[in-house]
């Protein structure tokens, strides 16, 4: 099937399967494989994007349902100026180790303060339970998101 | 020229963000999934559905039929494409009983997860397709699910062995003396354990890919591994393909916990396909396919007996485990519960020990090292038992224990199971860990909740810990029957420009080594840390290596680096004096430049020398050109970080929750590198120990069915289930290796876990609850609260 879409702020026509998971659209057909997959249930979060502006599964959704979206990857954060706050926040407050859970967790984290500006750590915690890190304790990640919102 | 015993240059030791950060936030790190290998082939496993069967029959028609299926293979078809079975490097006994391992299941599946077919197709999605198409049939036989059942022998998993029981392995140095101890002790406390099987989940799967050049005979293995040395060795015996001809790279690795520690069916198998193929073969494994195709962790029972005199006083100390193998032996499988043989009397100074394991094999998925390996398990034992003692001498769970501390002016301490530990200061890390928890005062508040009938319990739970880490002494591995060594390499290269290029065989999956290694080579040279390269996991680049586990590779890996770049410094120091005119022994480096002691003015710097050795016009006689050294660290002894953590948590009588409301942990592994990656490592092994506490079981009918295949029924610690820790540290370094560094990677899931279960125990212990089993579920704490009142509740 025929899709066209925006990733990144490029225009993207493509011919997919129609059950190609829009995860292995973006990784194995544009290349961007940024996005990780950690599970098959839509359990950990891993793939989380921006579609249309929030956080998504993209192991959760066809390519072909992505037909006309605006998407955004974790390649389409940082620019000519650097990291993108959350970016360097997750930096400055040690909230990756092995970074595999780190580019679901930074775009989820981003359409979470973006959605919800005033949360506390509470807040904070259970915004990001649907993405699992197995690393850091979180604790270096609800203070990186946490010194993004203010 | 000195060379310095300690580090010296203030770089070691401060909080330096990581220069691994910028590549993995950003997407531009490569995971194994994320390489492209064009005219890759891809596999899909076709496994075992049933824990113990016959295969009678494969019919393969369907899958060949599927457009783009290139091949199927049965475990008949690559018989001959071994070398030799999986390797395991750990025969403990000389006498263990050990089944053959095939990539393939030849005749029999063992368990759920074996491999029985693998369908070779063009790409995932259609192996995938393939794999649905083999129709395999079974004679179901019975599945032998508990150890016990095991242990009994009535059936043999591997008709050959002729038992269950692959080996026992005693640590008594002096029967009679511990008999004497129980039958004079006054408490006597007997106490039974069962460690659950637990899934390690890294958030990366694991993943593979083989790569051949047929025509010259090379092969690239990329895998997702903790250990591609070891893997490059062990694979190269297995599949037959020569040493030197093997070149194995780990990509960016996502977390390993000692799961990536093996020599894998699918790593085996891609290799073996890709020589037959002549293209590249790639697998990626699939996190329902991880719940039993990946090695599980802990899955032992253990019973703990305390001989103490009147005081608590420990006299003795005796453990004997029964462990679970499951179905075959991975890389160290036999080895585990010996990496925690020595440590069941913990940090308390026990006159006479004793230690006995069995070990039998289960159709269950093969058992090993899983984040702390053997030393979580035994921490556990002797952690909660003290408790028990505690409570049967009348003392508070602090007092046992500082009562039994070994006395700081033992050290270094001749250990009753024979090890040396080589430094210690107990008590300060329990004191500071009780006035970060407000012991006093929360212990206060327990009791009034309890006077004022509150169905909100509270509990406090103390653990403290010492570890054997830095693995390891070759000397002792080889007493140990262990296959290899624990030494590990380095080579530290100062470029002509004077940026600095550092070799590590220490293979990273997270922890920080690149910023680390850096911070140590700066520190001495004087240079910026973002001038120097850390170069790795690739055994082309770094040819010698033992790779990451077990918390050593700070104290032998960083060991290796800190004295390579000692003898750097000594050869440039001889050019620097031939430079300066002067003796080499008058010199001094300090902040990148070589200066006459005592001489102002009289100097020149690193970078002036590190170009003169590359131009090699005006060289001390006799001396090489360029700047470089490569050591082989082989560490004396083992280190033994300690600590202590309190955790407080509150129980819900009506539900059966428990909640963590505070965590205390006081650390101590020596010299910090660099604190902030210190810190990281506690707060993500806290937390995992924890979820062995109260949520993480794989969970297995009696069938040998794993319930807990995905990440919604195996329970892995989210956000929101965990809380913000206090954290501190005690500075006792290590005097075995120079940088006085012992190791942090494990420490907090070696503590965490008996700390949450002596507060869960805490919190019910008035309503008649002595015993809780992991994970302290809803439904198990209101079931043990029932038993406790009768079921009157
Ligand atoms: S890959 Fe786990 S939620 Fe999408
Ligand atoms: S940093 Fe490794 S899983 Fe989050």
């Amino acid at each position: 099937m025929e899709i066209s879409l925006t990733v990144n702020g490029d225009t993207q026509s493509a011919d997919v399967e129609p059950r190609t998971l829009l995860v292995h659209f973006l990784r194995d057909q544009l290349g961007l494989t940024g996005t990780n997959i950690g599970c098959d249930t839509s359990s950990c979060g891993a793939c989380t994007i921006l579609v249309d502006g929030q956080s998504a599964k993209s192991c959760n959704l066809l390519a072909v349902q992505a037909d006309g979206a605006e998407i955004t990857t974790i390649e389409g954060l940082a620019g000519a100026d650097g990291l993108h706050p959350m970016q360097q926040a997750f930096h400055e407050s040690h909230a990756l180790q092995c970074g595999y859970c780190t580019p679901g967790m930074v775009m989820a984290s981003i359409s979470l303060v973006e959605e919800y500006p005033n949360l506390d750590a509470d807040g904070v915690r259970e915004g990001l339970e649907g993405n699992l890190c197995r690393c850091t304790g979180y604790q270096n990640i609800v203070k990186a998101v946490l010194s993004v919102k203010k | 020229m000195t060379v310095t015993d300690n580090p010296t240059g203030g770089i070691i030791g401060q909080a330096r963000l990581r220069k691994e950060d910028p590549a993995l936030l950003t997407g531009e790190a490569k995971f194994m999934d994320d390489l492209v290998l064009p005219g890759a082939l891809w596999v899909n496993c076709v496994r075992s559905p049933h824990a113990h069967a016959t295969i009678d029959n494969i019919d393969t028609t369907a899958a060949l039929a599927v457009e783009g299926v290139t091949a199927v293979y049965t475990g008949a078809d690559l018989a001959e494409d071994w070398a030799g079975p999986l390797p395991c490097a750990w025969p403990v006994t000389d006498d263990m009983k050990s089944p053959d391992y095939w990539p393939v299941a030849q005749g029999k599946v063992c368990h759920v997860g074996d491999i029985v077919a693998v369908v070779v197709a063009d790409s995932r999605y259609v192996a995938a397709d393939g794999a649905e198409g083999v129709v395999v049939d079974y004679s179901l036989l019975p599945a032998v699910i508990s150890i016990e059942d095991a242990e009994s022998d009535q059936v043999v998993i591997h008709e050959g062995l002729g038992t269950n029981v692959s080996y026992e392995w005693p640590l008594i140095p002096d029967p009679e003396g511990v008999e004497a101890a129980f039958a004079n002790a006054t408490h006597h406390v007997t106490e039974t354990y069962v460690h659950q099987r637990l899934i390690p989940a890294p958030m990366e799967p694991r993943g593979v890919a083989a790569v051949p050049a047929p025509h010259n005979g090379d092969m690239i293995l990329y895998s997702s591994t903790q250990i591609p040395h070891i893997l490059k060795v062990m694979a190269a015996l297995t599949v037959g393909i020569p040493e030197h001809k093997m070149r194995v790279i780990a990509p960016a690795v996502g977390g390993g916990f000692g799961c990536k520690l093996g020599v894998y069916p699918e790593e085996i198998l891609c290799l073996a396909l890709a020589v037959r193929h002549g293209v590249p073969v790639r697998w990626t494994e699939g996190r329902t396919e991880a719940a039993t195709a990946t090695i599980q962790g802990r899955a032992q029972r253990q019973t703990i007996e305390l001989a103490a005199d009147e005081n608590g006083k420990l006299l003795a100390v005796r453990a004997t485990l029964l462990a679970d193998m499951g179905a075959y032996f991975q890389l160290i499988t036999p080895g585990v519960p010996l990496l925690g043989a020595f440590l069941f009397h913990g940090l308390y100074d026990v006159p006479l020990y004793s230690f006995t394991c069995k070990s039998v094999f289960t159709n269950l998925t093969p058992t090993d090292a899983y984040r702390g390996a053997g030393r979580p398990e035994a921490t556990y034992a002797i952690e909660r038992a003290m408790d028990v003692l505690a409570l049967a001498v009348g003392v508070e769970p602090d007092e046992i224990r500082s009562l039994n501390f070994i006395p700081t002016e033992k050290f270094p301490y001749d250990s009753p199971a024979g090890l040396v530990f080589d430094s210690g200061d107990y008590q300060p890390a329990l004191d500071r860990a009780k006035e970060l928890i407000n012991w006093e005062e929360r212990r206060a508040e327990q009791a009034e909740r309890q006077a004022a009938g509150s169905k909100m319990h509270l509990g406090l739970g103390i653990s403290t810990y010492v570890e054997m880490c830095g693995l390891a002494p070759s000397r002792v591995l080889a007493s140990l029957n262990y296959g290899a060594g624990g030494w590990e390499s380095a080579t530290v290269r100062i470029l002509p420009t004077c940026k600095i290029q550092v070799v590590t065989g220490a293979t990273p999956h997270g922890q920080g080594h690149e910023t680390a290694w850096s911070m140590i080579v700066a520190d001495r040279l004087g240079v910026d840390p973002d001038d120097v390269e850390v170069l790795h996991s690739d055994t082309a680049i770094s040819p010698l290596g033992l790779d990451t586990y077990g918390s050593r590779s700070l104290s032998v890996g960083g060991t290796a680096i800190w004295m390579a770049t000692e003898r750097v410094v000594e050869k440039a120091s001889l050019i620097a004096a031939h430079m300066l005119e002067a003796n080499a022994d008058d010199l001094e480096l300090t902040n990148g430049v070589f200066n006459v002691k005592g001489t102002p003015g009289a100097e020149v710097p690193l970078a002036e020398v590190a170009f003169a050795a590359f131009t090699a016009h005006d060289l001390p006689e006799g001396l090489e050109p360029n700047l470089q050294a490569e050591v082989t660290w082989d560490p004396p002894n083992f280190t033994f970080p300690f600590g202590a953590h309190i955790a407080l948590v509150e129980i819900d009588e009506e539900t059966g929750e428990v909640e963590i409301i505070d965590y205390a942990a006081v650390d101590d592994c020596g010299n910090q590198v660099n604190p902030m990656i210190v810190e990281g490592q506690v707060h993500g092994g806290i937390v995992q120990g924890i979820g062995q506490a109260l949520w993480e079981e794989a969970i297995y009918d009696e069938d040998g069915q794993c319930r807990s295949t995905n990440l919604g029924d195996y329970l892995v610690p989210s956000a929101a289930e965990t809380i913000d820790m206090k954290l501190d540290y005690t500075v006792t370094p290590s005097p075995t290796n120079p940088l006085g560094v012992k190791g942090i990677g494990e420490a907090g899931t070696i503590a965490s876990t008996p700390a949450v279960m002596n507060a869960v125990v805490d919190a019910l212990r008035h309503l008649g609850v002595t015993e809780m089993a992991m994970p302290a579920s809803p439904m198990r704490v209101r079931r043990s609260i029932e038993n406790a009142q009768g079921g009157a509740v």
